[in-house]
């Protein structure tokens, strides 16, 4: 039992980063109707801008450092999120949805090419450095949990909740859902879309920066492969909650997270990555709306 | 209105006997006073109204007759195993061939977009290879010479690593398909990671080593037989009713059902054959190469092939096939680059190739249109400009 706590644990944490890089694809199929493949080359730049702010950052106090370099990488990423949508996304807005999943793919190889180019990153794995001390934090009964971890799930909550008071209760939040409901109908009330999506990208953009660097700190090894499967995951938790629906990013990331560390737990860890992929075949054959997602009947 | 419609049929009754012919008879609706443009489109029965049965019949045996002599042809003048890199390459190029030709017929003419097909392969080059390593050594057709026997049974392995793949397309396909359109992208994406790892934990088959020692029966003029039947299948396929039901499932899907067509299982269909012959492509390879691996299984072989595809231009079948070839020779061009930096460019190349073509010639070299329109619409007036390849 304690190990099945323990696991869960484990799990919470990964499901929360998870749960964070689920949010920009979901929002970003809400506004688009695409599946923004960049997404992952964005989170796995955000643990890159992190470690490369990191090792320019003079050293001070720990925490605020650690806040200054998410803050850093977040900015970097919501740059780089708003220049995709508007060098590859806005002129194929018109085209046929299938050009700009092609565009979505080809960006996110070019992104990984040229990062594993020398003069870039380079194909070799970094070591992300640690920037906040981990430790035992507390442990009741033999389930422990380690001070990195609470960090991992309380920032990734913060932000959470964050972006669930931008989207619900202010004037932007209101427009990207209209953008959502209906693109056409909401640029008739007077809202401009090119903004409220390219708003969209950059907040996507901003919450894979930090679950990039919370994950560079949880698994300090990184390189320009990483996004790839970590990606695919997050989209499939997407899926899983009903892709479009935030709440539903959220729960279904953290379901995936704590599969996954369920099935590193008691199975073998070399199918971890088969897993995710099982359940989105299983969630697409069950309920294709996923968890939390609305059936849409596609009109003419 | 009736009356009025029948007018305009007399008038021009003059200038067309057979537009008469059909205004005459009562109960014709007036659309129909014309054909449909897509029958004047269809080749045989407009071009030639009284070829006998014999003509049709040779005209579509004709591809047979002229294909595989020279593939004899080839096979006899090449040696079995050629030294020679450029051979050697173009062995490659026509394995890729195969595959972006098959890809095509998913990606192309039914507008789905499968990001597996490295999976598929990977079934299809598995199953092969087992088979001839297990079969290969023990058993030899008594009445055969050596080669012979060893030749049917690698046939047979290409079939069956065919079949296998094509099953498994079946069983990603079923529940895939039936749901809105990018969800098969990442679908068949995660299905091959999952054949990769499944690979990769398999003792049996090499684990992460790779299945080393199957014998290299694929020779030049195995991989172009299956060229030839790729393309032969997909063109045929494509002037099929089969084919006339992808094509409109790829421009609206929802009109398509309306007008009929059971989607969900024409798109199955094509998945299922499409996979199919990336199983043989898999199969041709592991007997091409000698050795299987997982890595070469990887997402980026799923993302080469549709980069061929999208390159070729998305349902053109020629367009495939240059492309298919320009993509394996270019990395091989620009291998002095690649000595001179120091650094692997093909991913850089492939990738930016893709968003350079998506934003600014989104229907690629060839559009959808084919070699063989070019000499068509030469010798015919052109009719109908949205009309696809027959």
């Amino acid at each position: 039992m304690t190990e099945f706590v323990q696991h869960l644990i484990n799990g919470l944490s990964l499901g929360a980063v998870y749960a964070l890089i689920a949010l920009g694809y979901t929002m970003v199929y809400g506004v688009l109707q695409l599946i923004n493949f960049a997404h992952s080359e964005v989170f796995m730049l955000g643990a890159f801008a992190g470690f490369y702010s990191s090792r320019w950052l003079p050293k001070f106090r720990e925490e605020p450092r650690f806040l200054l370099i998410l803050l850093i990488a977040m900015a970097f990423c919501a740059l780089v999120g708003f220049l995709i949508e508007r060098v590859a996304y806005r002129p194929l807005r018109d085209k046929p949805r299938l050009n700009a999943l092609i565009t979505a793919i080809g960006i996110s190889m070019l992104i990984q090419a040229v990062g594993q180019l020398p003069w870039f990153m380079g194909p070799s794995p970094q070591f992300f450095p640690t920037l906040l001390a981990n430790g035992p934090l507390v442990e009741v009964g033999g389930v422990s949990v380690t001070r990195l971890q609470a960090i991992t799930f309380v920032a990734a909550v913060v932000l959470m909740i964050a972006l669930h008071r931008l989207i619900f209760h202010t004037r932007l939040g209101t427009a990207m859902r209209a953008v959502s409901f209906d693109g056409k109908v909401a640029a008739l009330m007077g809202i401009n879309p090119d903004r409220v999506i390219a708003f969209t990208f950059i907040l996507g953009s901003a919450l894979a920066a930090a679950a990039g660097i919370l994950v560079g700190m949880g698994y300090p090894r990184i390189e320009p492969m990483m996004g790839l499967m970590l990606g695919l995951k997050a989209f499939v938790a997407a899926v899983l909650g009903g892709i479009g629906n935030l709440k539903g990013a959220m729960a279904g990331g953290i379901l995936i997270g704590m599969i996954e560390a369920l099935v590193v737990g008691y199975g073998t860890s070399s199918y971890r990555d088969a897993v995710a992929f099982g359940i989105l075949i299983l969630v697409l054959v069950l309920k294709p709306s996923g968890l939390f997602g609305r059936v849409v009947t596609e009109k003419v | 209105m009736r009356p009025d419609a029948e007018g305009g049929g007399r008038a021009e009754a003059g200038e067309n006997p057979t537009a008469d012919a059909e205004s005459r008879e009562p109960l014709r609706p007036i659309v129909n006073r014309r054909p449909p443009p897509a029958a004047i489109d269809r080749g045989p029965p407009a071009a030639s109204g009284s070829a006998s049965a014999l003509t049709i019949w040779g005209r579509s045996a004709r591809p047979l007759a002229i294909g595989l002599p020279l593939i004899l042809v080839v096979a006899w003048a090449l040696p079995l195993r050629s030294d020679s890199y450029l051979v050697y390459l173009a062995g490659l190029a026509g394995i890729n061939v195969v595959l972006a030709v098959s890809l095509n017929i998913v990606n192309g003419f039914t507008g789905q977009f499968s990001l597996g097909h490295a999976g598929f392969m990977a079934v299809g080059g598995y199953v092969a290879a087992a088979i001839t390593i297990a079969v290969g050594g023990q058993y030899q057709l008594a009445f055969l010479p050596e080669s012979m026997s060893d030749g049917l049974l690698f046939f047979g392995a290409t079939l069956a690593g065919g079949g296998a793949a094509g099953i498994a397309g079946l069983l990603v396909g079923l529940p895939s398909l039936r749901v809105r359109g990018d969800y098969l992208a990442i679908v068949t994406l995660g299905f091959a990671e999952i054949i990769r790892v499944v690979i990769e934990n398999l003792q049996a088959v090499g684990g992460a080593t790779g299945l080393i020692g199957i014998p290299p029966s694929a020779s030049i003029s195995w991989v172009l037989f299956w060229v030839f039947v790729v393309v032969l299948v997909s063109k045929r396929l494509l002037a099929s009713t089969h084919g006339r039901a992808l094509l409109a499932v790829r421009e609206d899907e929802i009109a398509a059902e309306a007008m009929g067509v059971n989607t969900t299982r024409y798109k199955v269909q094509a998945f299922v054959i499409s996979s199919f012959f990336a199983g043989v492509a898999g199969a041709l390879l592991g007997h091409y190469l000698q050795i299987l691996s997982p890595k070469d299984f990887t997402f980026i072989k799923s993302i080469e092939v549709v980069a061929m595809v999208v390159v070729g231009g998305l349902g053109s079948i020629s367009g495939a096939v240059i492309a298919a070839i320009f993509l394996t020779i270019l990395p091989e061009a620009l291998r002095p680059l690649q000595d001179y930096t120091g650094v692997d460019l093909r991913m850089v190349i492939y990738s930016s190739l893709l968003v350079l073509l998506m934003l600014l010639r989104p229907t690629g070299i060839f559009g959808s249109r084919e070699l063989w329109d070019l000499r068509r619409s030469r010798r015919r007036p052109p009719v109908q400009a949205g009309e696809d390849a027959p």
